[in-house]
């Protein structure tokens, strides 16, 4: 039992500090979100060529084959930065569901795609009506001889603009009552509708409407099984991953809300000198190392048994996720009235750690989540 | 990065069973099952001393030189976390835990040689003569006077709060001998014979029924220049390494785990009417597990410091601090757990001395006395106001 990181975790984590205080700049942030697709090609390509891409993906694909420890490091200093390039998407849930339910020769077509920043990939799976249920599908996908005709609508699809193709979530006939499939559909298809907006806090999102999109048989992603415990697998890690991040991002403001603190005056004293800001700055830090604690359980657990898997990364989600509204909430309070204002990034990370809150559900859905899977009725 | 054992620490583990299950009796169990107090009452605490003491486990925490098993950090947590798992008596750690250490830091030759075997065999047992009446969170404002006459201080004032001192042979306390312009300066650490002629202990009752403090008065109460630890006018700075050893001494979350364990089995059973199935305690039951992971997590990374010779940085105030606030928070779903029976607080004391069939469900008797006497959990050691102080000046640099 050991959690000190390697040298290569070490150097991992030098390497993105790094990146984010040089690179990452606001100015960088700004121009970003000017961007068509919320995002800089120029530094997805530097993401390629740093090895980032090829991070989790296997050895044998082209890839570094790291595990949900070293996409954590990445993504801690991804949410300090509050860097908008699709990582989650393509890297984490797309390369995520390639490898984990994909046919040999679609990882070997695939994954060294993904590797090289040639392959965006988006998961569309979200439906308005399922909210949080990771189970409910409504999208139905009808056999037509060689081919799969799929008709439905999809919400939240993150980063679909910019994916050259979505990985679509749909049940076989029977009104969604079947077996779950996963299809991987181009962005051109005809009958795929897309309506992209950007996404609160930064990157863009879409809705999807498949009208009778037909892909050839060959498109089901993996074999002829149900896909449901490849996504609860692949969801997980995102979790694990999202968590991460938002641990950067809390980070990042407590740091911020005490500075400002200690160089703001009223009543002649800083504001800091004031016990009712110190404890609340006292109770931010400790949400801020417990979320830590919970971001590196759910990592660690990322590949066990599917209920240990899952309570952990539940776990997490629900936990960070009360965590980051305090300590969000009360950044914004701190900063007084200029929290409120676009002339601070302080609102910046109060959104992203809003939209953590809400991707894949709360931290109600998560804890009943934690207590289904403990084996209580819920 | 890995949370698993490795085979040497597998070893360790089914050793520290099999000791447990060699030595914990059913009476023992049953005394631990039925304590309210955050650790044992003498009888089963003392006997459990003396079996760990037998085994070379007595003080897990000391260097080997004086008695310590050498372990390392993961053997500890192992140690910890089994021990808390089978429900085994949690001596008081007056001896072992706070002023053994002091002792051995700071203590002279001739008494880490009379004191320190007779802590690890359970003969001395201690209590602590810190808080005043008028010195609370202000610790250092202390009043209780010692004045040198040759080779004995003449002890007068009083100590309030003082955990076991109407079981204690000895004392350890912080008193002041001499008057400094910073509060802080004067103030020594004294040893004392609880039998010596002038001291008179007045118990005080708690809210859940138990008594387990007192006020102990000091009326020219004289003690050997001996028994001062270290030098005069030094005490605080022993007194403040004392209760950084009383506030984390590390491992807390095996202990949550298992009180919320006994919520847990309480609430499954008929006993309760099945409490689990009510989705509201079951989402509760979930809340305080996370939170008891995310305390299991913050100690694994201490100790994964420690291992490596890092220093962890100040997490003893934020482990007490959260240890105390997810306590209280289970035995209050306890509270929930039990539904009727909570209306009944049985007066006997120590619980497992009641012969008579009570009111309620055994399993239920000690749920409410537990959650009362935890309301101190927040108070004593530095209450959490004071930790939130401590966190803001060391981690955050206020």
């Amino acid at each position: 039992m050991d959690l000190t990181p390697s040298d290569e975790q070490r150097m991992l984590r030098e390497s993105a500090d790094r990146f984010i205080n040089e690179t990452y700049t606001p100015k960088l942030r700004e121009h970003n979100a000017k961007e068509p697709f919320g995002f800089s090609e120029a530094i997805w390509k530097q993401f390629a060529d740093l090895g980032w891409l090829a991070l989790p993906i296997a050895e044998e694909h082209g890839g570094i084959g790291g595990g949900a420890i070293e996409i954590g490091i990445l993504m801690e200093a991804f949410g300090r930065g509050l860097v908008s390039e699709p990582y989650l998407s393509t890297v984490v849930l797309g390369a995520g569901l390639v490898a984990e339910h994909g046919r040999d020769e679609q990882k070997a077509a695939l994954l060294p795609q993904i590797a090289e920043g040639k392959l965006r990939l988006a998961f569309a799976h979200a439906e308005r009506a399922a909210r949080a249920n990771l189970a409910r599908v409504d999208t139905t996908a009808r056999k037509d001889r060689d081919h799969y005709v799929l008709d439905g609508s999809k919400v939240a699809v993150l980063d679909g603009a910019s994916a050259d193709r979505l990985i679509v979530s749909a049940r076989l006939a029977n009104n969604g009552s079947g077996s779950l499939r996963l299809f991987l559909v181009p962005r051109d298809a005809a009958g795929l509708t897309m309506s992209d907006y950007p996404r609160l806090g930064g990157g863009r999102a879409c809705n999807c409407t498949l009208q009778g999109v037909r892909v050839p048989a060959d498109a089901v992603l993996g074999g002829d099984s149900d896909a449901y415990p490849a996504v609860e697998s692949v969801v997980d890690r995102a979790l694990a991953a999202m968590s991460a991040e938002a641990v950067g991002m809390m980070q990042t403001l407590t740091d911020k809300t005490l500075d400002y603190t200690k160089v703001r005056k009223q009543f002649g004293k800083p504001l800091a000198a004031n016990q009712v800001i110190r404890h609340r700055l006292t109770d931010m830090s400790v949400q801020v190392d417990e979320a830590r604690s919970m971001a590196l359980r759910a990592a660690l657990k990322a590949d066990a048994e599917p209920s240990e898997r899952g309570r952990a990364c539940s776990g997490a989600k629900a936990k960070i996720g009360n965590g980051a509204r305090f300590v969000a909430e009360q950044s914004v309070q701190l900063h007084g009235g200029m929290g409120v204002t676009e002339e601070l990034d302080v609102g910046a990370y109060f959104k992203r750690l809003l939209a953590f809150e809400t991707l894949f559900g709360g931290s109600t859905h998560h804890y009943r989540r934690h207590a289904a899977l403990s084996g209580r009725r819920v | 990065m890995d949370m698993t054992f490795g085979d040497a620490e597998l070893a360790f583990q089914k050793e520290v069973r099999d000791f447990i299950a060699a030595n914990l009796t059913p009476a023992m169990k049953r005394a631990e099952q039925l304590n309210a107090s955050v650790f044992s009452e003498p009888e089963t605490g003392v006997a459990w001393q003396r079996a760990l003491n037998s085994k070379g486990w007595g003080a897990p925490g000391w260097p080997v030189e004086y008695g310590g098993p050498g372990w390392t950090p993961a053997q500890r947590w192992i140690f910890e976390t089994e021990y808390s798992h089978a429900g085994v008596p949690s001596p008081s750690p007056m001896g072992v835990k706070m002023v053994g250490p002091v002792i051995i830091g700071f203590g002279s030759k001739e008494q880490k040689n009379y004191f320190l075997p007779r802590i690890l065999s359970g003969e001395d047992y201690w209590c602590q003569g810190y808080s005043e009446p008028g010195s609370g969170s202000d610790l250092s404002s202390l009043k209780t006077r010692a004045v040198r006459d040759g080779d004995e201080y003449v002890i007068n004032g009083t100590k309030i709060w003082t955990t076991h001192a109407h079981h204690a042979n000895m004392m350890f306390a912080l008193v002041r001998t001499s008057d400094e312009p910073r509060q802080q300066d004067g103030i020594s650490f004294v040893l004392i014979d609880m039998k010596s002629p002038g001291i008179t202990i007045r118990p005080i009752l708690t809210i859940g029924g138990d008594h387990e403090v007192n006020q102990v008065f000091f009326d020219d109460v004289r003690i050997p220049v001996s028994n001062r630890v270290g030098d005069e006018g030094k005490g605080w700075t022993y007194g403040k390494y004392l209760l950084e050893f009383e506030r984390g001494s590390g491992i807390a979350s095996a202990k949550m785990r298992e009180a919320l364990q006994k919520v847990s089995a309480l609430a499954e059973s008929d006993a309760t009417g099945r409490a689990i199935e009510d989705p509201d305690i079951a989402i509760r039951m979930s809340e305080a597990e996370v939170d008891i992971d995310a305390l299991e997590m913050t100690e694994l990374r201490v100790l994964s410091a420690l291992q490596n010779g890092q220093n962890p940085g100040a997490v003893s105030s934020m482990l007490k601090l959260r240890t105390s606030e997810i306590y209280q928070a289970v035995t209050r779903l306890g509270v929930d757990v039990i539904g009727h029976d909570g209306l009944y607080v049985e007066p006997t004391r120590p619980l497992h001395h009641l012969n008579a069939a009570p009111a309620i469900p055994e399993a239920a008797l000690a749920v409410v006395p537990k959650h009362l006497n935890g309301r101190a959990y927040t108070i004593f050691g530095g209450t959490s106001e004071i930790q939130r102080d401590i966190i803001s000046k060391l981690v955050l640099g206020l």
